[in-house]
């Protein structure tokens, strides 16, 4: 986020696009929710009937995958009608002209078509984004999930700069992380291009620090995705993973690609509370102490680090994630890894990472803080860009309106997307222990409209199969207007309904995140025989 | 903001423009009792225990309602208001059982246990160590404050059903204050409206829609109507209390809300919300407060370091684990080994591991599921 949860209530406008934010993010949803009631403008953007529709003054119910459509269409009505931030445009941002070149091809006549909105709600829903200061913008996986999610989120970023919602309270561009710690997962350098703090692999000077820091040699060779990793371990070419508490057999798209790449595997080890449908695969299990049973700081969405505290002594013989790795590299007689408390660990990442680098476990003492924070002096930063970007000045990018890239047909007729309940969480590991939220949510429902319902002969609660081009799931109907006409819908909580087994591996070129939110698929009743299909159902 | 200055039983207090009575006096350490406010909540005015006489104001005005103005002089214990208040806590006290109230072994040190006889005759059901609340009651600690001995009204009891659909938490009517901060809470807070207080008069009860329950209606289980329930109306089903609480982040979505964990025995019995943070002020949702005791404690845990075999999964010592996984690892070239992080681990354990990637093994090769 640019912009702090203390702000939400600031917004005289909020546009929610592609996040239901009451299910996945609850405590944010409340305070979204009484910001519309008490006078913030609020804009729903999502095929499905969420929550906050309720709230709405207004909501656009576009079809899944049209979202850059619909965000330059609102750019469009926003130039033409002169509701653009000239001052904000002129100081800090560049290639504007560019931009409303761009905008050509986003008269209202195509966007209706595309999206299926009608042309006066975009346009009442520009207006309403640019005449509203401060408006802010939300946003989750619903943006970022496609083939083209690089584009949705430059389609959001060219939204809030056209109308100067960037740097000041109540505004911002703000995606909503959906893991506890995927922030600071992503900040300590836990992927293949950067290291702690977006320091990039390939700089010279970045290697050279980080091999004088950690004493040793550095590739300068960026590494793979986690989508690479799983394909080259499907080829042979990966033959050993070291997996600490993650679940990819339920959430790589095309799950049962990465299934077989776990079986080929010379050397899998699985670092885990509990034995998952991933660690099932491992050659060695190590338990893992649960989050209440070891100190650390988590990053939330809002940058925000504060502590983890260790209320209980670790389950069995279980242990700290980061006490296993030490003693791991330890063992294999490597330096650098002797660190005895996680204060010892943030103190390095202070030293090498700069937005870090004024954090200590002392100061978050007194509650948490928003990086950057580069020194101990520095207050944390509540609201980013405030005098600048972080490249200078703001581009505007234009970007093309693309399909996603399985579309429905006459054999899979309908849309599938997916989402996250708010009963059940990721994959279930946890959730799934506690009896009570079972009893809420314990089995996959598959959402269909109830003319497609009708259609299929299909009743609520009714037993379905839904088939796509790589998989078939077992689930039950839930029959709701809630989903629109064409769209199915279904979480990933289930092992016993794995669906990413269905959803389409197709990668955004930029960010290499898989089609989630768009895949075709037909739904059959359970009842009648199964149609042979190339793919193999479930092989185990 | 504007700095206002009143005059509370004689004594000159500072306030922000805009406060309430009730809100001034608190902000100087002035008791004023109450059961209907919070702070979380807009002024409500329902329970009348925080009346108060103002000069030049006719009769005796509710301070959580009424506004603080410049040069006000308040008194807070006069005969008058003492009368009203207590009144007010006897109507209060005939609808709830108050036996507890004015028995002396609820002294410390003298508390009944489980087997004792109750002093008072009073049905198995009201006595105070059936009640979840027992000595963490605000309508106790008004009574004591108060100095109440005893209720001039007979005790009547409205025999409504105990509502325990829900999994986590229960609603006993027969212990309700209707002092509305359940259903304000559901409202003004979450907004979710899930209950509303429904009937007239002595009928009264805190319902949902079409009076089914809990469990049926569109309450999304977050349980902050009972976190602010000020008697034992609604409370925990597994309520065990903890020795101590320790301040961590929730270790379920993005947001961070800030909790306390209540541990008893080394386990953790009972999570609430933690109010001094800007993130979440206090607020859990459904999974924060109740997702994660049975979790932590669950038995399918993983507690001892495994290696497959021919016919399954065996116990292993963490010693030849970490010695073999080493020595296999070892084996392999920087870019036939990867590594997956996790979204769920703290930043340290996600810098350590990406060290290890990177300087441990040679490869760059890490990721975590970020993009899932």
């Amino acid at each position: 986020m640019t912009n702090s949860i203390g702000d939400i209530t600031d917004a005289a406008c909020i546009l929610a696009i592609g996040t239901n934010t009451t299910e996945a993010h609850p405590i944010i949803g409340w305070r979204v929710r009484k910001a519309a009631r008490h006078g913030t403008k609020l804009i729903i953007a999502n095929p499905r009937e969420i929550g906050l529709v309720r709230e709405s003054t207004l909501w656009l119910r576009h079809r899944p995958g049209t979202d850059v459509a619909l965000l330059m269409g609102m750019c469009r009505v926003i130039v033409e009608e002169g509701l653009f931030d000239k001052e904000f445009i002129n100081e800090r941002c560049e290639n504007f002209d560019a931009l409303k070149e761009s905008l050509k091809n986003y008269d209202l006549d195509t966007v209706e078509k595309i999206t299926g909105i009608p042309r006066e709600k975009i346009a009442e829903a520009a207006r309403i984004y640019a005449t509203s200061r401060p408006a802010a913008i939300f946003y989750a996986m619903g943006i970022t999930q496609h083939s083209h999610g690089t584009d949705n989120v430059f389609a959001v970023a060219n939204l809030a700069m056209l109308t100067g919602n960037i740097g000041k309270p109540g505004a911002g561009v703000n995606p909503l992380r959906g893991q506890n710690n995927v922030q600071g997962a992503c900040d300590m350098g836990a992927l293949p291009n950067v290291y702690s703090g977006y320091q990039a692999i390939p700089d010279p000077a970045v290697k050279k620090k980080f091999e004088t820091a950690w004493n040793c040699t550095l590739s300068d060779k960026p590494g793979m995705t986690v989508i690479d990793i799983f394909e080259a371990a499907r080829k042979g070419k990966i033959k050993a993973i070291f997996c600490m508490g993650e679940n990819p057999v339920l959430t790589e798209a095309q799950a049962k690609h990465a299934e077989e790449a776990l079986e080929k595997l010379e050397l899998l080890v699985v670092q885990d509370t509990f034995l998952t449908e991933t660690a099932r695969f491992a050659h060695y299990v190590l338990p893992g102490a649960s989050f209440a049973e070891k100190d650390g700081t988590f990053t939330n969405t809002e940058r925000r680090v504060q502590r983890v505290r260790k209320a209980i002594e670790p389950v069995g013989d279980s242990r700290p994630d980061w006490l296993i790795i030490c003693q791991l590299a330890q063992k294999m007689g490597k330096k650098g890894f002797d660190f005895n408390d996680p204060s010892q660990i943030i103190e390095e990442i202070a030293r090498l990472t700069p937005s870090y680098g004024g954090i200590t476990y002392e100061r978050l003492e007194k509650g948490g803080l928003q990086w950057p924070c580069p020194t101990t002096e520095h207050p944390g930063t509540s609201i980013l860009h405030v005098a600048t970007f972080t490249r200078g000045k703001g581009k505007f990018m234009p970007v093309e309106y693309r399909v996603s890239k399985e579309l429905p047909d006459a054999e899979y007729p309908l849309i599938l997307t997916t989402g996250r309940s708010l009963f059940q969480y990721h994959t279930g590991t946890m959730t799934r222990k506690v009896r009570g939220l079972n009893a809420f949510l314990g089995e996959e429902k598959v959402e269909i409209n109830p003319q497609d319902a009708a259609t299929l002969g299909i009743t609520d609660g009714e037993a379905v199969r839904v088939v796509s081009r790589r998989g078939v799931v077992n689930a039950k109907a839930k029959v709701t207007d809630v989903s629109p006409v064409g769209v199915v819908y279904m979480t990933f909580h289930f092992a016993e309904s794995p669906t990413n087994q269905l959803t389409n591996p197709a990668l955004d070129p930029v960010s290499k995140i898989p089609e989630f939110k768009v895949c075709a698929v037909r739904v059959e009743k359970a009842s009648t025989p199964a149609k042979k299909e190339k793919v193999a159902a479930k092989h185990r | 903001m504007e700095n206002i200055t009143l005059t509370i039983d004689g004594q000159k207090v500072e306030a922000k423009k805009g406060m309430t009575v009730l809100e001034a006096a608190q902000a100087a350490n002035i008791y004023i009792p109450t059961l209907c406010h919070h702070p979380d909540l807009e002024p409500y005015g329902g329970c009348r225990l925080c009346v108060v006489e103002i000069e030049n104001t006719r009769g005796l005005p509710a301070s959580c309602v009424t506004p603080a103005t410049d040069g006000m002089v308040v008194r807070t214990c006069t005969p008058a208001v003492d009368a009203e208040r207590r009144t007010a806590l006897e109507l209060l006290l005939s609808t709830h059982p108050f036996d507890c109230l004015v028995c002396d072994r609820r002294k410390v040190n003298r508390r009944c246990t489980p087997y004792d006889v109750c002093l008072r005759s009073v049905a198995v059901t009201d006595r105070c160590v059936t009640c979840p609340a027992n000595e963490r009651c605000e309508l106790q600690a008004v009574v004591d404050r108060l100095g109440m001995k005893s209720c001039r009204l007979p005790r009547v009891t409205r025999p409504y059903p105990i509502d325990s659909s829900n999994p986590f938490f229960e609603i006993d009517h027969n212990r309700c204050i209707l002092c509305a901060r359940c259903t304000r809470t559901c409202n003004e807070l979450t907004g979710i409206g899930a209950i509303e207080m429904a009937y007239r008069g002595f009928s009264m009860k805190v319902s949902t829609f079409g009076d089914k329950p809990l469990f049926e209606s569109i309450c999304k289980s977050c349980g902050e109507c009972m976190a602010h329930c000020p008697v034992g109306a609604m409370s925990p089903k597994d309520a065990v209390w903890p020795e101590k609480e320790v301040k961590t982040t929730c270790p379920y979505c993005g947001v961070g809300c800030q909790m306390l964990l209540g541990v008893k025995d080394n386990k953790v019995v009972q999570i609430r919300g933690e109010r001094e943070n800007n993130v979440n002020k206090g607020g859990l949702c459904v999974k924060g407060r109740f997702g994660v005791v049975e979790f932590v404690g669950h038995t399918d845990r993983l507690t001892k370091p495994l290696v497959k075999q021919d016919d399954g999964f065996a116990e292993t010592t963490w010693d030849s684990a970490l010695e073999e996984i080493a020595n296999k690892l070892s084996r392999y070239k920087p870019d036939e080994v990867a590594v997956i992080s996790s979204a769920k681990c703290t930043n340290e354990d996600n810098y350590v591991l990406q060290k290890f990637a990177r300087a441990a093994l040679g490869t760059h090769n890490i990721d975590h599921c970020a993009r899932l």
